[in-house]
């Protein structure tokens, strides 16, 4: 059986989160990467050197440069022929083109993978994480989306894979990029961080969001991150969330400040190794997950904290 | 222009479901049951739409039990003037679903089709970007603001690092965000003026669509689940723990 994974990237850089896939696929079979791009041969250099890749494909046309999910989709298609399955991360990407191409295959789809059972069999979550449901699949070619969070990352040298380049598929011309406002950050990355620092409500304004943990993220190389009701109220942008609606993360250390700890938050977030609360209610549900846990003004803890690292 | 709304019922949002002890499903006996919260969003930005005038109908629909009616009549107290309900008791994936509604559309021909971008208990988002495939149609997931603009509709939508804009042509199909709205509280006159409103029965017979389940349940289980830790008294024991007992710093 041999695996396609829909590499995600931005023309000049794989991104890493795709490295989580590789890991996940290589339990069901040889590993090949679609790169599908606009001047993309870095992106396609990058994934050669993946660990347990062992072939590259490279579709390089102007319509694919935004990958907008109506021109991939119909190439991902024309290529699945040879594949028992078609994969990508669980990203914004991923999520966005996968079920397009289950749909047009007439196949299911498994979504956010967190176990590979055997070539037919993964367990995934429902219910925002409060279950864990594992299906069998009866169609021969299947479409999964994986949680990179549950999966290693390859490494992304030692491999050797041959770039092979293939034909594109016929531009549809349904839909058009118009632009892309990305938030402007020196931080890891949120979904790779090996440490976060949340925030929620009770920060009380954008500037004492920043002011409180700011520092704190600059002391220990963190990400930011921030409950809904946090974005919901103005005070981080919506691409920091974490959550069930938001982003999964995984990383060694969470420490949420002034959050609840709402189910829909739990579910991005519960299986970082180690937890930090802090929070001025004893009895917030935020506690029954923390490994460690301070009760009291964040006001007053965080810079604390900040002096104490 | 017509806009057609899919709307699905769901466990409330506020309940914790529990694992049933015999690992076959979740139990969702007796708990309340609402509409799937994405999709309160898209059927309000169906209203506004109207409401600005760019549409003259919205039609809403749903697909699965009897009690879908009561979802139907939501969607209808907050501004959907009618709608389909397409009654089956089996449970459907994705990809089914994704087929009837793609018959209701052939029936309906609506210039925008709107659905919430997941549903809280499957946790899929998949419904939507199956649709637009059929239709062969573009769309917009994730959509966080919508302008429609002659025969094209701009929608800014969230992606992983901040907002990305793409304009696709009609008719498109848009899956909504959490941040595309505010959905309006129904008022009780609505409520009242809502069971006038026409609701239409089909079954799945009506359609002639399989929706041979392609998977198979082999277990539910609870998830691993954490232990509470310990309530430190200082900031320093916190750090102390953090250094030498989990070596996370």
């Amino acid at each position: 059986m041999t695996v396609l994974i829909i590499a995600e990237h931005n023309n000049s850089e794989l991104n890493l989160a795709t490295l989580n896939a590789v890991t996940a696929a290589q339990k069901l079979g040889a590993v090949h990467v679609l790169v599908a791009g606009s001047g993309a041969q870095s992106v396609a250099d990058a994934a050669k050197q993946v660990a347990g890749v062992e072939k590259v494909l490279l579709a390089d046309a102007a319509h694919y440069e935004n990958s907008l999910p109506e021109e991939v989709a119909p190439l991902v298609v024309s290529l699945a022929g040879d594949y028992s399955h078609v994969v990508a991360t669980a990203t914004a990407f991923g999520k966005n083109l996968l079920p397009r191409v289950a749909a047009l295959l007439d196949v299911s789809q498994v979504s956010d993978v967190t176990e590979v059972i055997d070539a037919q069999t993964f367990t995934h979550p429902i219910y925002a994480g409060n279950a864990f449901e594992t299906v069998k699949a009866s169609d021969a070619k299947l479409v999964l989306t994986i949680r990179a969070t549950a999966f290693d990352a390859a490494a992304n040298e030692g491999g050797n894979a041959a770039v092979e380049t293939v034909a594109a598929s016929a531009p549809q011309g349904l839909s058009r990029f118009v632009g892309r406002e990305l938030t402007k950050s020196d931080r890891p990355e949120l979904t790779q961080a090996k440490i976060i620092v949340s925030g929620g409500r009770a920060m009380g304004s954008a500037e004492k969001f920043n002011e409180l943990l700011t520092p704190l993220a600059d002391k220990l190389g963190a990400a930011i991150g921030a409950s809904r009701a946090a974005v919901d109220a103005g005070y981080a942008p919506n691409d920091y969330q974490v959550g069930q609606t938001g982003k999964v993360v995984a990383p060694s250390l969470y420490i949420a400040v002034g959050i609840s700890g709402a189910i829909q938050h739990l579910a991005g977030m519960q299986d970082s190794k180690v937890i930090v609360a802090i929070n001025k209610d004893p009895d917030a549900p935020i506690f029954n997950v923390a490994d460690y846990g301070i009760v009291g003004d964040a006001f007053t803890l965080v810079p604390e904290l900040v002096a104490a690292l | 222009m017509k806009a057609l709304v899919a709307v699905k019922r769901v466990v409330d949002y506020n309940i914790k479901v529990r694992v049933k002890a015999d690992g076959s499903d979740v139990d969702i006996g007796n708990v309340k049951m609402s509409m799937n919260p994405f999709d309160e969003i898209a059927v309000e930005e169906a209203v506004r739409l109207k409401e600005a005038g760019q549409i003259s109908e919205v039609v809403a629909v749903s697909i699965g039990v009897k009690q879908c009616e009561e979802t139907l009549r939501t969607a209808l107290a907050m501004g959907a003037d009618r709608a389909i309900h397409v009654e089956t008791d089996g449970k459907l994936e994705p990809l089914a679903v994704a087929k009837l509604l793609q018959a209701v559309q052939a029936q309906e021909n609506a210039d925008i089709v709107l659905l919430g971008k997941q549903a809280i208990d499957d946790d899929a988002n998949q419904t939507g970007q199956m649709l637009a495939a059929l239709l062969n149609a573009p769309q917009a997931t994730f959509a966080s603001k919508v302008a429609v603009n002659g025969g094209e509709v701009e929608v800014t939508r969230e992606i992983d690092g901040g907002l990305e804009t793409v304009a696709i042509k009609l008719p498109a199909v848009i899956t909504t965000d959490l941040r595309l709205n505010e959905p309006r509280y129904v008022k009780l006159p609505n409520i009242m003026q809502a069971k006038k409103k026409p609701l239409a029965k089909h079954t799945l017979a009506d359609f002639g669509v399989d929706v041979t389940p392609r998977f198979s349940v082999v277990k539910v289980a609870e998830p691993k689940g954490r232990s509470a830790g310990v309530k430190v008294e200082t900031v320093a024991d916190l750090v102390g723990k953090l250094k030498n007992e989990a070596k996370v710093i």
